[in-house]
């Protein structure tokens, strides 16, 4: 084992024969697809009462702590690797369960060009975030949402190519991909010049090992975390043990300049944004604004709707924009601002993943006891399975959480400041950098005290 | 097995087991009588009608979909349990009589919180629960829905102790008090009593006789159904203003939602001496066993008794007169 190997993962053979088989993944797969079926049924037939409705509990609450406090940032895509949306579609594509094998059935076809970025994840998170103060809480529409995002995803697997629906369309996977930046793993390749080498692309293109890389990545040109699902059929299908997955210093994808894009620069954006106004709808004193997101389609609604998409689409990046450059002029830099815009929004991931875990700190702990009930009655119909039906809504750590949530914040901002340093310091000299990343780290500390605001004060 | 195949089996089992799994054991699980409740705007109770058989017991799981109810049994002493959202409440009923008792929720719910009331069908041996075909009113011919103007009124409360001080003593049966108005009363005696005798003394002595046909047992028993029942629209202070009644108000003269060709009103005031000592004790308590049509005023025939309703009348009257209590007389009612 070389010392390069030893940040790799695959390197411990338990780990990667755990990962280059496929029935720890099938299996996991399907235990998430069995709790979406549940939830979906549970959502629709169950207790309309969210709290005492498993689909609302499980995906709501149990579901969203896993992962955006465990798996986002542990191990970034992870849960793309195992989420039971896509499924039917990959088995129809396929033509098969566990592996290679039939001819599957499906158009194939590729995406159209215009819209292979995530600007339609962009769209289709706005709008479940507009109409998320009725989603999050009656399980009929929550069982609806997520039958159409299973028929969504099976639609388009049926007529484009491969995950095109968790690459382009998915609402969480645009965040999830986003944040995964962040993690501490990434798969990645060993030796890109082998993978130069390599004719038959066998990652790409699939062979009797795997499939071709469902998220269209090829593997030896993936410098970031953003698209790939982890799914390890890379690991399965090169012939030459290439592929590497590997502990890295969290957040090293951030100061890779390669790939930045204004969709994923709006991405961050839009995530800053929806936590503020999450944080006012749903934990803020506001009765008015709650009023205002749960009457869908009403004339308060509509303005609610207005003034989230300016917030997210205008008012965050017009403000950023102006203090990228404020921040240009100070340090004199020739750079476009344009370039420079879309450069240090990356900074901004941090501080959107850290108000996403101080935002879900506020309810996950609150409100995980009704858990212990539903599981016992996941359809509010009376059933006590485990003998915990009757247990009560218990908060926990209720005094510690704003100290947690001000902690989290704190970290985000402190971690945002030193990425747009580091940023800036990619194109600009060490003395200068500094000028350019002042005016954005003041953005970051002007919207860190409106979520402390918000979340805490 | 070939691993594909094994795939297979196990992802059928999870794309048509649970969900087969799931709504059979729903299917199974929920065979007991299960009853959810909702605001009346939105469905009431479901099912709405409910059959049992005499001395069997029949237990009943409630729930609430949206806020908490009551549920009760009209005419009952069957005690009134809560119905909380997302939990189940269960309750068991024994009927000893067949016949058609009404089940209703007994927490304001919501402007139409009357409206949320079902039916359970009782069959089996043994005589039914009587039901009284021919109310007072009914004997009497009283038309319910006409105005029932006092014509005079008088200028201070009536106190039924100054009446006693009074001596003039006025002896009427319970059909005859049941029958009449106070202002019926007040006209008698007006004509009996010397001239130099005040109208307020002879009101003095009506709210005395008035007060002589109820008792403090009795009045307690009117209290708390009204605080229960009724001063949500009618006011604690019984002047018309309960939390209700600025909804009612507001829609007086419009259909009732869901109500096609029911309109509502405003709350009668009973401290309205114009209108109240217009009414006899057998025109409120048609009112409140009847309901007031085209008001939105509840119909409470089939939920109160009759010595439940004859305690609700008697208390309506204490918005007129003044009793203050010191010893049940001796000529008190039944």
């Amino acid at each position: 084992m070389t010392p390069r190997d030893r940040r790799n993962l695959l390197g411990i053979p338990v780990v990667k024969a755990l990962l280059h088989s496929r029935w720890p993944q099938l299996v996991a797969r399907l235990l998430a697809l069995a709790g979406l079926l549940v939830a979906i049924l549970a959502a629709v037939v169950g207790s309309p009462v969210g709290s005492h409705n498993i689909g609302i509990v499980l995906v709501w609450i149990a579901w969203w702590a896993l992962l955006i406090l465990l798996i986002l940032p542990v191990f970034g895509r992870g849960w793309c690797a195992v989420c039971p949306i896509p499924m039917p579609a990959e088995w129809l594509q396929h033509g098969a369960v566990l592996g290679p094998g039939g001819p599957g059935i499906g158009l194939k076809r590729r995406m159209p060009a215009a819209l292979r970025n995530i600007w339609l994840q962009n769209v289709a998170f706005t709008g479940l975030a507009l109409c998320s103060a009725v989603v999050l809480t009656q399980p009929r529409v929550t069982g609806w949402v997520l039958l159409l995002c299973l028929l969504v995803a099976l639609g388009m697997g049926l007529v484009y190519e491969r995950r095109s629906f968790c690459r382009y369309v998915c609402p969480v996977g645009g965040f999830i991909g986003l944040y995964a930046q962040l993690a501490p793993v990434g798969l990645r390749v060993r030796d890109t010049s082998r993978c130069a080498s390599h004719t038959e692309k066998t990652c790409f293109v699939g062979s009797a090992d795997g499939f071709g890389c469902p998220w269209m990545l090829f593997p030896g040109a993936v410098v970031k975390n953003t698209y790939c699902g982890l799914c390890m059929e890379c690991v399965r299908t090169c012939p030459h043990d290439n592929i590497v997955l590997n502990l890295r210093p969290v957040g090293a994808d951030l100061c890779q300049p390669r790939g930045r894009r204004l969709d994923e620069a709006f991405k961050a954006f839009i995530m800053l944004g929806a936590a503020m106004v999450y944080s006012a709808v749903m934990l803020g004193p506001w009765g008015a604004l709650k009023a205002a997101a749960y009457e869908i389609g009403s004339q308060a609604w509509l303005q609610y709707a207005v003034s989230f998409v300016s917030l997210v689409y205008g008012v965050l990046p017009a403000l950023f924009l102006l203090s990228v450059a404020v921040g240009k002029r100070l340090a004199g830099s020739t750079v476009p601002l344009r370039a420079l815009f879309v450069a240090l929004s990356y900074a901004l991931v941090p501080l959107g993943l850290a108000a996403w875990i101080a935002f879900s700190l506020s309810f996950v702990f609150a409100s995980i006891s009704y858990l212990w009930a539903t599981v016992s009655d996941p359809l509010g119909a009376g059933w006590n399975l485990f003998g915990t039906a009757h247990l009560g809504w218990q908060p926990y750590v209720s005094g510690g959480v704003p100290y947690l949530q001000a902690a989290v914040l704190l970290v985000g901002l402190t971690w945002a400041s030193v990425t747009a340093r580091r940023i800036s310091a990619e194109q600009h000299a060490p003395r200068v950098a500094p000028r350019l990343a002042l005016p954005v780290a003041g953005f970051c500390l002007v919207v860190t005290v409106a979520l402390m605001k918000l979340l805490i004060i | 097995m070939n691993r594909e195949l094994a795939a297979r089996l196990l992802a059928s089992l999870v794309l048509l087991g649970v969900p087969v799994g799931v709504l059979l054991a729903r299917k199974v699980t929920t065979q007991h009588v299960a009853i959810h409740g909702v605001m009346a705007d939105n469905g009431g109770w479901t099912p709405g009608t409910i059959e049992a058989r005499v001395g069997e017991p029949l237990t009943l799981h409630l729930t609430s979909d949206d806020v908490i109810h009551g549920f009760a049994i009209g005419q009952s002493e069957h005690p009134a349990v809560d119905v909380m959202p997302g939990a189940w409440t269960k309750t068991k009923l024994v009927f000893a009589r067949p016949g058609r008792y009404t089940f209703y929720c007994t927490r304001w719910c919501g402007s139409n919180h009357w409206r949320m009331r079902g039916t359970i069908e009782v069959s089996g041996p043994g005589a039914e629960v009587a039901t009284d075909s021919a109310p007072l009113f009914v004997r009497l011919k009283l038309d319910l829905d006409a105005p029932h103007p006092s014509g005079v009124v008088p200028t201070r409360m009536p106190v039924a102790a100054r009446g006693t001080e009074a001596a003039m003593p006025f002896a009427w049966s319970l059909d005859e008090y049941r029958s009449r108005s106070p202002v019926a009363l007040f006209r008698t005696m007006r004509e009996r009593a010397p001239k130099s005798v005040t109208d307020s003394r002879v009101w003095d002595v009506v709210a005395t006789v008035w007060r002589d046909k109820t008792t403090a047992e009795r009045l307690a028993v009117g209290r708390k159904l009204y605080r229960e029942n009724c001063a949500a629209c009618h006011g604690e202070s019984g002047r018309g203003n309960g939390v209700m009644a600025a909804a009612l108000a507001a829609s007086a003269g419009t259909a009732m939602a869901g109500m096609t060709g029911h309109t509502t009103a405003s709350p009668t005031d009973f401290t309205d001496a114009a209108t109240m000592l217009g009414a006899s004790p057998a025109f409120l308590h048609g009112k409140i066993i009847r309901g007031g049509m085209g008001t939105g005023m509840p119909y409470w025939g089939p939920i109160f008794n009759d010595t439940q309703v004859w305690a609700l009348v008697d208390y309506l009257w204490t918005f007129q007169f003044a009793y203050e209590w010191t010893a049940p007389p001796s000529s008190a009612s039944p």
